[in-house]
């Protein structure tokens, strides 16, 4: 079976939540920030007292990378004010408040993909302010407008979802098949990919076999089970997976000729076109011992995590951390009035338990952490030289390089936050090479 | 209002723990220690209790001095067991205990603790001993015999006197040498727990032990009057040393190639000494030299980065 090199086996916690069906929930006030994407936040277009529908463009996209933001539910906008934001500090946002009762009825119609045009899919895609839907957010117009000198054969769907606890996708691929394969026919006619493959891990038999099952006809798409190993779902980890490529270092897939998106991204991308709707909502799953209800949720894009955790039964006493995203990448939350975004994947309520640590301990050079980080460098020695503070080193080994994925913290016997320095330099050398082009 | 926890993600980590892989070296010992009590008696038991006592008071004292934290994990019981294991039964306990304390504060607290020191630190200890005791420190006993009837270790009985051990007693370890590196059997079994449990990698002893076996064997087919590579695995302190010592993570290399080249150049050294050379065992001697090429091996060796051509 395919998979990559070195990587971690975490426990996966998904049987907590992966039999849940996806569930619709109505809050009755949102919170929409501007950033909710990589690239310039949008531009509002309302003001405080405007009636707004639900679909209706209230934010418009400032640069090429950037994206819209779209009214979640029907109201009135209340307040455009900064509120906390999951991905930390404080940001602009456009705050509506409604009625539960008021909800838009989205009709997917039978559309024949080869009738539409290259220009008006990325338009469509566009407009509906659609980015990754797998965590990091970008732009889903700028990954499906490669330059005409980089040539795409390939686009890999990513149903991995390799981080623990999480089930969004996996329902997604269940409930609603027909449109992650939609999707993916969507994107392949943008990019101009003869090849499509759609990587699910081994941990999800139902979802391969019933894909599977699908694409029977299907020449042009393949399934490929992957082995379940953290960081599986990572961009570079899958195409090296399937294809034995690499991404050059400093590159991005379609160096490779390879676009990749995820299957969250590909049902949105199907909504829009058969739709035309907008991306006012998202598949969350709500779990961790630390929560009553574990959920997978379609939640309006808004919703405070407040509301959402009522939803679910509430806190259990021993609740401790708050996770905006799975347990190896996601962010800590101080306060339950963040809003879900467009890129969270999840809500985790983790115990003391389930995220116990011991003290840090000095590295014994046990080398776990270049024994499983999956980008081959040396986490201990970057670390060591982000705390000497000898910065004009770390570039020598590859620090650019790393995905910040965790295997390095997660596998220390000593505790060091490896992953935790290694970002803080390349934090330190980002701000130094803008200082030196300003 | 309640109150959450905020940190750097990942929120998840493995069990391993510094504690938890020295613990797992003790209890690989395990066999090891109960082999000497088994082939040496009370010697073994006063020699182990000395040395690990003198480790640990060391370690307090000089941290204690130095206003340092004292650690929770235990590695200076672990340096206590190893130079225990690998002194002559016969040598008095003032000597053992001199060596203890100098294993752990020249051999490892000078700099500055666990992770930091560059030298094996349970052989920095018998490397003083050998420096400055070489009488005691090659000074033998039979097993079973509980008055000192000297004798040679089967190396030297090969090296000097072209005497041959049989094999099996080697395998089992009722010979003279060192308190824990006489039987192989029992080394093997506390190896086998590293391995499964994964607390040490294999490359280092594979490519050690493999080293010896050849080059040794290389000596033999020219010339059969030197010991054959079977009895060089077997005898002295190779086995105790493959497993225990040139695993040690804090002083050997942390790139995979490096561990390759230390394993195969310890063994080169081993041979040499043993064949050539003044000693009869290099054991010692070649994981010291080799711990000394271990932090240029760690910063200059190449490592492959996914998507970086070179």
């Amino acid at each position: 079976m395919k998979r990559i090199k070195r990587g971690i086996h975490p426990e996966d916690r998904k049987e907590e939540s992966k039999e849940e069906r996806i569930k619709k929930i109505f809050p009755t006030r949102v919170i929409l920030p501007l950033r909710q994407h990589t690239g310039s936040p949008s531009k509002p277009l309302v003001k405080v007292g405007d009636g707004v529908r639900e679909g209706e463009k209230i934010a418009e996209a400032s640069s090429f990378v950037s994206s819209p933001v779209h009214a979640s539910i029907s109201g009135k906008v209340t307040a455009i004010q900064k509120m906390p934001h999951p991905l930390g500090g404080e940001d602009l946002s456009i705050i509506i408040e409604g009625e539960k009762e008021k909800r838009e009825n989205w009709e997917n119609k039978d559309k024949d993909i080869s009738s539409l045009s290259i220009e008006e899919i990325q338009d469509k895609i566009r407009q509906a302010g659609i980015v990754g839907l797998g965590g990091a957010a970008f732009p889903t117009h700028v990954k499906l407008t490669p330059p005409p000198d980089k040539p795409i054969d390939t686009v890999i769907l990513n149903g991995c979802e390799c981080e623990p606890y999480l089930t969004g996708d996996y329902r997604l691929m269940l409930e609603r098949t027909f449109d992650c394969i939609y999707g993916l026919r969507i994107i392949m006619k943008t990019v101009g990919a003869k090849r499509g493959f759609i990587a699910i891990e081994n941990n999800k038999p139902k979802a391969i076999a019933l894909i599977k099952e699908k694409l029977k006809k299907e020449k042009n798409i393949k399934v490929v089970p992957l082995k379940t190993k953290y960081p599986q779902g990572a961009e570079k980890m899958l195409i090296y997976s399937i294809l034995k490529k690499e991404v050059p270092s400093g590159g991005l897939p379609l160096d490779v000729g390879v676009v990749v998106n995820n299957v969250g991204t590909a049902v949105a991308i199907s909504e829009a076109i058969r739709g035309d709707k907008p991306l006012i909502e998202r598949v969350i799953t709500v779990s961790g011992s630390g929560i009553r209800k574990k959920a997978n949720l379609l939640v309006p894009l808004g919703t405070p995590f407040s509301y959402i955790i009522e939803e679910c039964g509430g806190l259990k006493e021993e609740a401790k951390k708050v996770v905006m995203g799975g347990p190896m990448m996601g962010i800590t939350q101080y306060t339950l009035d963040v809003p879900v975004i467009k890129g969270t994947s999840g809500i985790l309520v983790l115990t003391e338990e389930e995220t116990k640590k011991t003290n840090e301990e000095p590295c014994i050079k046990c080398a776990r952490c270049l024994d499983h980080c999956p980008m081959g460098l040396l986490p201990t020695i970057l670390a060591h030289l982000v705390k000497k503070e000898k910065w004009e080193e770390l570039e020598k080994y590859h620090i650019m390089d790393c995905l910040e994925c965790g295997c390095c913290s997660y596998v220390c016997p000593s505790k060091i936050p490896l992953v935790q320095l290694i970002k803080w330099g390349k934090l330190h050398l980002q701000e130094a090479s803008l200082n030196k082009t300003s | 209002m309640k109150l959450f926890t905020i940190s750097s993600p990942p929120h998840i980590f493995s069990k391993n723990t510094v504690s938890e892989i020295m613990g797992g070296v003790i209890i690989a010992l395990i066999p090891v220690i109960s082999a000497s009590i088994y082939f040496f008696g009370l010697k073994a038991v006063t020699l182990i209790i000395t040395c690990v006592g003198v480790s640990i008071a060391s370690e307090y004292l000089f941290l204690k001095l130095r206003r340092k934290k004292i650690p929770r994990e235990p590695s200076a019981i672990v340096t206590g067991l190893l130079l225990a294991l690998v002194l002559p039964p016969s040598i008095p306990l003032w000597a053992a205990a001199l060596g203890a304390a100098f294993s752990i504060l020249i051999g490892k607290q000078i700099f500055g603790g666990l992770g930091y020191n560059i030298f094996n630190p349970a052989l920095t200890g018998r490397a003083f001993l050998m420096a400055t005791y070489p009488v005691l420190m090659t000074t033998w006993i039979q097993p079973f015999t509980f008055d000192a009837v000297t004798t040679a270790t089967p190396l030297g009985l090969a090296r000097f006197y072209s005497q041959s051990t049989p094999l099996l007693h080697l395998f089992l370890g009722n010979v003279s040498g060192s308190l824990g590196e006489t039987s192989a059997l029992a080394i093997l079994i506390g190896a086998g727990y590293l391995f499964v449990k994964r607390y040490i990698d294999w490359r280092i002893p594979l490519a050690y032990l493999s080293t010896v076996f050849l080059l040794s064997g290389v000596f033999y087919l020219f010339n059969p009057h030197y010991s054959s590579p079977i009895f060089h695995l077997l005898s002295g302190g190779l086995m105790l040393g493959a497993f225990f010592m040139a695993t040690d993570p804090v002083t050997t290399p942390l790139i995979k190639s490096g561990r390759w080249i230390f394993g195969i150049g310890a063994g080169i050294i081993v041979v040499i000494i043993r064949n050539l050379g003044g000693y009869p065992e290099g054991v010692m001697f070649s994981i010291l030299f080799m711990n000394s090429i271990t932090p240029l091996l760690n910063k200059y060796l190449p490592s492959r980065v996914y998507g970086v051509t070179k």
